[in-house]
């Protein structure tokens, strides 16, 4: 009980350190160039200090729960003596890691689901569309790039591929999707991007890549661990734009179906 | 009665959220490694926690962070100052990165990474003022993103063109700069987006957008983010050109 405490304890100074060059520059800004007081101090405070208690809970929550238990599965899982692989100096057959490809692509999927930052824009996104974008179908696109991405991600560090190819091959295909995409949704599907990737995931694809690197024989885990991150700010602008275009692909059929 | 429903609508959505992570970790835990669960104790206060912490920040979301950015946006619409605008975007950036957890441990890493493979001198001081360098680098990058993503708005400029200018950097930039720092580089741009930050950036963005004339929020209200995390992977790379 007590280390919980502490725990939680800990997480909110780590909160609180983060809330608070943030409520400076709103409240210096306030006073000294809009000179204006806030509408609703009250609520408003109220409101920062829901998102400071909101915040210290879901990273405790997590690192009570879920961090350890992910962390245990990705050295679990990325174990050679689980993968079958009978000899560490044996030639690396990528086909060898299914299961790591398949725990990549669902933890990635189901992290991005709860990640707050796309709730909040999915959210905002919804609301002054008119709920021409739905939340839901946004954060299923985005989390589907995820997905993808992770997956293609531990692909990549197994074979030890360069990760500048995949990188500039993405951006390729977002220039090229970005030319026909529909308009309204372009600035949308770039910040979902870089929305995926903060406390829920990447804690737990950092750990997975780590231990993926350390494990297959011939990478480095401080060379090859990294970009895991990458894949996942790339891909789901791709999924995102994709949702869009089929979106509108659709309701010109259902159109042209009618007239 | 109408304040109750909405946060059990709340807590419920929260508990949506969670399922798939639980279920992910679920089956593979029994069915793949079949292995028991360690710490059911843990796992089940966890969750809850994970569900109330949700739920809190979706209420206080509504009553703090959108409402602020907004009339922030509007307050700066109304006193027309391009100056004090793009000062308080710089400072928003650079503010709420150069804290940022996620970026002390990922500059950590790199200061190692980078005193391993003899970039610098493998010592304690250069470590640190390495890391402490880098730090500063990307928070002055999502500054300086903040900055040209709201005198985008302002101005109307399309999107796309930032964005592709900004691949087209990246990618020439990467075989220039140090192996080491490449993976770090990448992955900097998506760590640098916090939950507190993206809330606040989105509705500064949709309020400007809303406020100005002739700007559409869907089309115009967005892109602040992309910016904060592609400068990054141009800044951190051009750091370690440098160091």
């Amino acid at each position: 009980m007590i280390g919980w405490l502490h725990q939680f304890l800990d997480a909110l100074l780590e909160t609180g350190r983060d809330v608070l060059p943030i409520a400076a520059i709103i409240i210096g800004f306030q006073l000294l160039v809009i000179r204006k007081p806030l509408v609703h101090p009250g609520k408003t405070l109220l409101g920062f200090f829901n998102v400071l208690i909101g915040i210290t809970f879901f990273l405790d929550g997590l690192k009570i729960a879920l961090f350890p238990l992910g962390e245990l599965m990705a050295t679990q899982l990325t174990a050679p003596a689980f993968l079958n692989i009978p000899d560490s100096t044996a030639a690396i057959d990528w086909r060898n890691y299914g299961w790591v490809y398949l725990f990549g692509a669902c933890i990635g999927f189901a992290t991005t689901l709860a990640e707050p930052s796309l709730l909040a824009v999915a959210i905002k996104a919804e609301e002054i569309s008119g709920k021409a974008i739905s939340a839901w179908g946004l954060r299923l696109a985005v989390s589907l790039g995820v997905a993808f991405g992770i997956a293609l991600g531990t692909f990549r560090i197994v074979t030890g591929t360069e990760l500048y190819y995949y990188i500039v091959v993405g951006y390729i295909v977002v220039v090229v999707q970005t030319l026909f995409a529909p308009k309204l949704i372009i600035g949308l599907a770039y910040d979902s991007g870089g929305v995926t990737t903060s406390t829920v995931t990447v804690p737990l694809v950092t750990a997975l890549g780590l231990g993926l690197a350390s494990t297959v024989p011939g990478r480095n885990p401080l060379l090859d661990g990294f970009g895991l991150v990458a894949f996942a700010s790339l891909f789901p602008i791709i999924t995102v734009l994709g949702y869009a275009q089929l979106a509108e692909w659709l309701g010109r059929k259902r159109n042209s179906n009618h007239t | 009665m109408f304040r109750n429903n909405r946060l059990i609508g709340l807590i419920i959505g929260s508990c949506l959220d969670l399922a798939p992570i639980l279920g992910v970790v679920l089956i593979f835990q029994l069915a793949v490694i079949r292995q028991p669960i360690p710490n059911v104790a843990d796992l089940i206060i966890g969750s809850l926690f994970v569900v109330l912490g949700l739920t809190f920040f979706m209420l206080g979301l509504e009553q703090s962070l959108f409402p602020v950015g907004e009339s922030m946006a509007n307050a700066f619409a109304r006193k027309g100052s391009v100056f004090w605008l793009l000062l308080f975007a710089f400072c928003l950036g650079f503010g709420t990165t150069i804290a940022e957890p996620a970026l002390i441990a990922v500059t950590a890493k790199a200061a190692d990474i980078a005193g391993g493979a003899h970039l610098i001198t493998d010592n304690e001081a250069a470590k640190t003022a390495y890391a402490l360098g880098l730090r500063l680098t990307v928070a002055a990058s999502v500054g300086v993103a903040i900055v040209i993503g709201v005198l985008r708005i302002l101005m109307g400029w399309p999107l796309h063109y930032f964005i592709i200018a900004g691949y087209l950097a990246v990618t020439a930039m990467t075989p220039f700069a140090p192996a080491e720092i490449i993976g770090i580089a990448y992955d900097s741009g998506g760590v640098t987006t916090s939950t507190i930050t993206v809330p606040l950036v989105t509705a500064l963005g949709i309020g400007l957008a809303n406020s100005i004339k002739g700007r559409n929020p869907i089309t115009d209200g967005f892109g602040l983010i992309a910016f904060a995390s592609l400068t990054p992977m141009i800044f951190v790379m051009a750091f370690g050109m440098m160091a």
